[in-house]
């Protein structure tokens, strides 16, 4: 199997190491040509702003839609997730006009927890995949799901209150925290799992 | 000394008992664990988010727009640029809270700001009113002039300036969670910035061939001769890279520059003055992020380089014309 990483910018190298531990190939894509011959997609961690305007600098939004539709699943981490959401709303300074690839049907609210020093770790449950540890970095938080897309799990947050932190929709997942930081490898054999089917 | 080992064989008795009763706690689903808040993994993991990115030294929220614009992972608030700090003189401080907070009201990327060497009463400032990373810097005026900030004591990550890997270490064991090779700022000039990551790559690969012949001696007395602890040296030789996110900076002014950078190994860049120095400011800030991400792609390098013309560079300034006094890289070693 090989699943691709999308590497314009943030931590593509520790889901790339995650993958080659667990005995899959792992590719890094920076131009539509990448993505052939791939299983899998992940659009990592970083900055969304960055990889969304690498993204569309590089052409490379319609080829990964293609992807998505073709049902490659398609897995996004915190800056990946945002990217992957239809509605995108910043917690300062509201709506946002940044390129999306807006494949989800979900509604996102970026910087939810508050900012750097407010970023922790916990442990989460989530349907389908159990109890695993997360890494919250300025995560966004899922406050809404319509459509083809459902809620995973959720968090209980002392400021944020009881927010969504994972959606799967088909086969494409939102994650609002970093499995590849905290080390978790369950969440990637449940993603594994659905590029297998 | 028997007393002493069977001291210590009871204490590992115990912690190992208190593990299995943890361990039994977390099956039963009776152990609550709550949130762990800023907590070192958040701070590495934070700046891993950096990679491949470029992060710019901004004065305004006019400016911090144009850089989130652009594509940058990160804004740097500063009072003047290294460019006029220079030009000013006089002693340069962090920068107006009020500017910091405005532009942390005005866009969504990391906000980070400087602070002088030594002075944790300015880094508290800034982790009060919530910057994102905190950057102990030698372009601002050191107060101390022995020693760093501690930085573990922060919940806010810092970035520290290196020339070399024993300053880089120096300030990892201080708590640093990131490394920016100096360079001298607000040259335009990147000679030193290459010369700098030259160096600490040299130390590193010396160290890594240590490491593969399994002499630790060179590697301990490496330790001892540079004044850093021998556990950080020993990593750094196992990884063979710094343990932590390494951003070049210092006089990168064109998209060639940056991709220069990165192809030494740095893992980002930080622009300061060479993009507002610039008369091209908004195509500048946009071709370096293309050139920092697609480095290994001649091509899109090319194209970035396009994007700007030599004739709006910023004026250069040659290390060599600086008098010794004038170097801000000496400043904290």
């Amino acid at each position: 199997m090989r699943v691709g990483v999308l590497a314009l910018q943030g931590d593509f190298l520790e889901h790339a190491e995650i993958l080659r531990e667990l005995g899959v190939e792992a590719v890094y894509v920076k131009k539509p040509g990448d993505l052939a011959g791939i299983d899998a997609l992940i659009i990592p961690g970083g900055e969304s702003t960055t990889i969304g305007n690498l993204i569309s600098a590089r052409n490379l939004g319609e080829p990964i839609a293609e992807l998505a539709r073709s049902g490659v699943p398609i897995m996004g981490t915190c800056a990946g997730a945002i990217l992957l959401a239809r509605k995108i709303v910043d917690r300062v300074v509201g709506e946002t006009k940044q390129y999306r690839l807006g494949l989800m049907d979900i509604g996102v609210v970026r910087n939810a927890f508050g900012r750097q020093r407010n970023s922790f770790t916990a442990r989460i449950s989530l349907e389908g995949v159990g109890e695993v540890s997360a890494a919250f970095i300025r995560a966004p938080a899922i406050v809404e799901a319509w459509g083809g897309a459902r809620i995973l799990g959720y968090i209980d947050h002392p400021v944020a209150g009881r927010v969504g932190v994972a959606a799967q929709q088909g086969s494409m997942l939102a994650l609002s925290f970093h499995p590849e930081i905290a080390g978790d490898r369950r969440i990637y054999s449940y993603f594994l799992d659905l590029a297998r089917r | 000394m028997v007393d002493a080992y069977i001291f210590l064989e009871r204490l590992r008795d115990l912690l190992y008992s208190l593990l299995e009763q943890r361990d039994r706690a977390r099956e039963s689903g009776l152990e609550v664990i709550p949130l762990r808040e800023a907590v070192p993994l958040v701070k590495y993991g934070f700046i891993s988010m950096f990679k491949g990115g470029v992060i710019m030294d901004v004065t305004s929220d006019k400016q911090a727009e144009i850089a989130e614009d652009a594509g940058a992972v990160g804004v740097m608030v500063l009072d003047k640029l290294p460019y006029d700090v220079r030009m000013a003189g006089g002693v340069a401080r962090t920068a107006d809270l009020r500017v910091i907070e405005s532009v942390m009201n005005t866009i969504t990327i990391p906000v980070s700001a400087k602070c002088r060497i030594g002075h944790s009463e300015e880094a508290r400032l800034l982790e009060e009113i919530g910057v994102d990373l905190i950057d102990e810097s030698e372009v601002l005026t050191p107060v101390d002039e022995k020693a760093h900030i501690d930085k573990w004591a922060f919940k806010t990550p810092f970035v520290n300036g290196a020339r070399n890997l024993p300053e880089a270490l120096r300030r990892i064991y201080e708590g640093a969670s990131m490394i920016r090779t100096k360079g001298e700022p607000g040259t335009g000039n990147v000679a030193e910035a290459v010369k700098h990551m030259k160096l600490v790559n040299r130390d590193i690969a010396m160290l890594r061939g240590h490491y593969l012949r399994g002499d630790y001696e060179a590697i301990w007395v490496y330790s001892k001769e540079n004044s850093v602890p021998y556990e950080l040296t020993l990593l750094t030789a196992r990884l063979g890279r710094l343990p932590v996110v390494n951003f070049a900076a210092g006089g990168i002014a064109t998209p060639a520059d940056a991709a220069l950078m990165m192809w030494l190994g740095a893992d980002g860049v930080f622009v300061g003055s060479g993009i507002f120095k610039s008369s091209d400011p908004e195509a500048r800030a946009r071709a370096i992020v293309l050139a920092t991400s697609f480095y290994d792609d001649p091509e899109a390098v090319v194209e970035a380089q396009k994007m700007v013309s030599e004739k709006q560079a910023m004026m250069g300034i040659d290390i060599r014309s600086l008098k010794p006094e004038q170097l801000m890289q000496v400043r904290g070693v």
